[in-house]
């Protein structure tokens, strides 16, 4: 026996198909063989680029984000990111107008300037072009950003001096970036290797007189607390005075 | 049958005068107007095809978004007040029922078109907003078919309006994921992979490629009334497919 209150909730039933009318099912199989047909014929859709289009204003960006600017600054990062993955198509990176990428990182920090997502595909995405002009437009807007932020945006200044020094080989780029990341992001934050990168960088320069003066100021006025890291760079600066016999 | 059809359709088109229907799409067409200024005054040039590729892009969207909205609500207020149990068991035949409904709800979707149509006119070249305008009303006539399709087969508002909505953002976007799917990035080699795009090249032989309709670039550079023509044809093609479909649930439908 069945307790009603458990019955199963029965749906009206429809009717049989034999019900509809047969100009009804002619119209729909009519409808779908004209529809199937006419996709057939149409010519399939073109894989076609699209040019990266220009920045509009902060302000109309603003507008758009519907008062949510972080989250219309972390839209953009991933639709810039798969730029180059469009439907159908693949753009090299290369053939990025990079002025216009430069755009759009900026646009995407203005909206979220604590972001870090603009810096990293600056100097980890962007700068893995095989073009020196591009990566030095890249180097050049992280350094631009790092000037309002030193303490909070070191760590992509940093990964600069290393792509200008090793990628780019311009050993005064990597100087001016190292030397700013010693002057500006001194934060208690701010690894000492980060502020110390100067020196390696002025050594491989050859100048290792002012390397010697870097690392002596450095020891000097206390900066270094670290007994490992004093060592090191004690053993540092016994090593370059004995490179630099101008200096003896 | 012609009768009936034209009360029904007389009527439902007299419901969106009398739900102030007409007021919203004046609203919109007001709406328009102070978008186009806005975006001319932030524009630093190309300040015309600006504004007039953001107001027609909005107001599409919106104008779908109303007849989407009209013709659900409508429909479930004929199944919630029995009108449609009163009309069918009047001589009237399901087919008819439908038609005056469908019928009615293409003059709301013209009372939506004209006056956008109106607005664009003042934004772009004649011509062109011609194009736009009429490719509008045949969208908005799809809209229709669908969304009296999706209201008669799930009764229910929430449900009708978003498969509503589901159905005209994949339509619009089909030949997009289409080419993606056969893209570099997939992996045909990849069972999964192959199903899919199998799947999405299905699914693009179904539904209208919508990615045709009332597209932008026809405001901002010439086109001829030559790219009207394959939008007609999809349209009549595919209204008689969307009739075809609700007649059949119509006519299986136990009231």
């Amino acid at each position: 026996m069945r307790i009603a209150l458990f019955r199963p909730m029965q749906r009206p039933a429809e009717r049989p198909v034999q019900q509809v009318p047969g100009v009804t099912l002619a119209v729909l199989l009519l409808g779908l063989v004209l529809q199937l047909g006419w996709h057939h014929s149409l010519p399939p859709a073109q894989a076609s680029a699209d040019e990266l289009p220009g920045t509009p204003a902060t302000g109309l960006l603003t507008i758009a984000s519907l008062g949510d600017p972080v989250a219309l600054s972390k839209f953009l990062n991933l639709w810039l990111q798969v730029f180059d993955n469009q439907p159908g198509i693949s753009i090299p990176f290369r053939e990025l107008d990079y002025h216009k990428v430069r755009g759009w990182l900026q646009a995407s920090l203005d909206l979220d300037p604590a972001g870090h997502y603009p810096l990293l595909a600056a100097a980890r995405l962007y700068s893995e072009v095989p073009d020196p002009d591009r990566q030095r437009l890249m180097l050049d807007f992280i350094y631009k950003k790092f000037l309002e932020s030193p303490n909070t945006r070191w760590r992509w200044l940093a990964h600069s001096v290393l792509i200008a020094r090793h990628r780019l080989e311009d050993l005064p780029l990597a100087l001016k970036y190292a030397k700013a990341l010693a002057d500006k992001a001194t934060g208690a934050r701010v690894p000492h290797w980060a502020q110390q990168m100067d020196i390696f960088v002025l050594e491989d320069m050859g100048e290792t007189e002012a390397a010697q003066i870097v690392i002596g100021g450095l020891l000097a006025n206390g900066q270094v607390t670290d007994p490992h890291e004093f060592r090191f760079l004690s053993g540092q600066l016994e090593r370059l005075q004995g490179k630099a016999p101008a200096s003896n | 049958m012609t009768g009936p059809v034209l009360a029904i359709a007389r009527y439902t088109a007299l419901e969106a005068f009398r739900t102030r229907f007409v007021w919203l799409v004046l609203f919109l067409v007001v709406a328009g107007f102070g978008i186009a200024a806005f975006t001319g005054d932030l524009a630093i040039t190309e300040t015309a095809q600006t504004q007039a590729a953001i107001t027609a892009s909005i107001l599409r969207l919106a104008a779908v978004l109303l007849v989407i909205l009209f013709v659900t609500t409508s429909v479930n207020r004929d199944f919630s007040d029995k009108s449609v149990e009163l009309m069918l068991s009047l001589p009237v035949p399901r087919a008819g029922y439908y038609l005056g409904k469908l019928g009615g709800y293409t003059l709301v979707a013209a009372f939506t078109a004209v006056p956008l149509f109106a607005l664009m006119i003042f934004l772009s070249p004649q011509a062109s907003s011609f194009s736009w305008g009429v490719s509008l009303l045949l969208e908005l006539l799809l809209v229709c078919g669908f969304s009296l399709l999706f209201a008669f087969a799930f009764s229910q508002v929430t449900a009708s309006i978003s498969a509503s909505i589901l159905f005209y953002l994949l339509a619009r976007s089909i030949a997009s994921i289409q080419l993606m799917a056969h893209g570099p990035l997939s992996n045909q080699a990849e069972t999964s992979q192959f199903v899919l795009t199998r799947v999405v090249d299905a699914l693009a032989y179904l539904l209208p490629d919508l990615g045709r309709f009332t597209r932008t670039d026809w405001l901002l550079y010439p086109a001829s009334f030559d790219v009207l023509g394959p939008v007609a044809i999809q349209t009549l093609v595919y209204a008689l497919l969307l009739s075809g479909v609700a007649l059949f649930d119509l006519y299986r439908k136990n009231f």
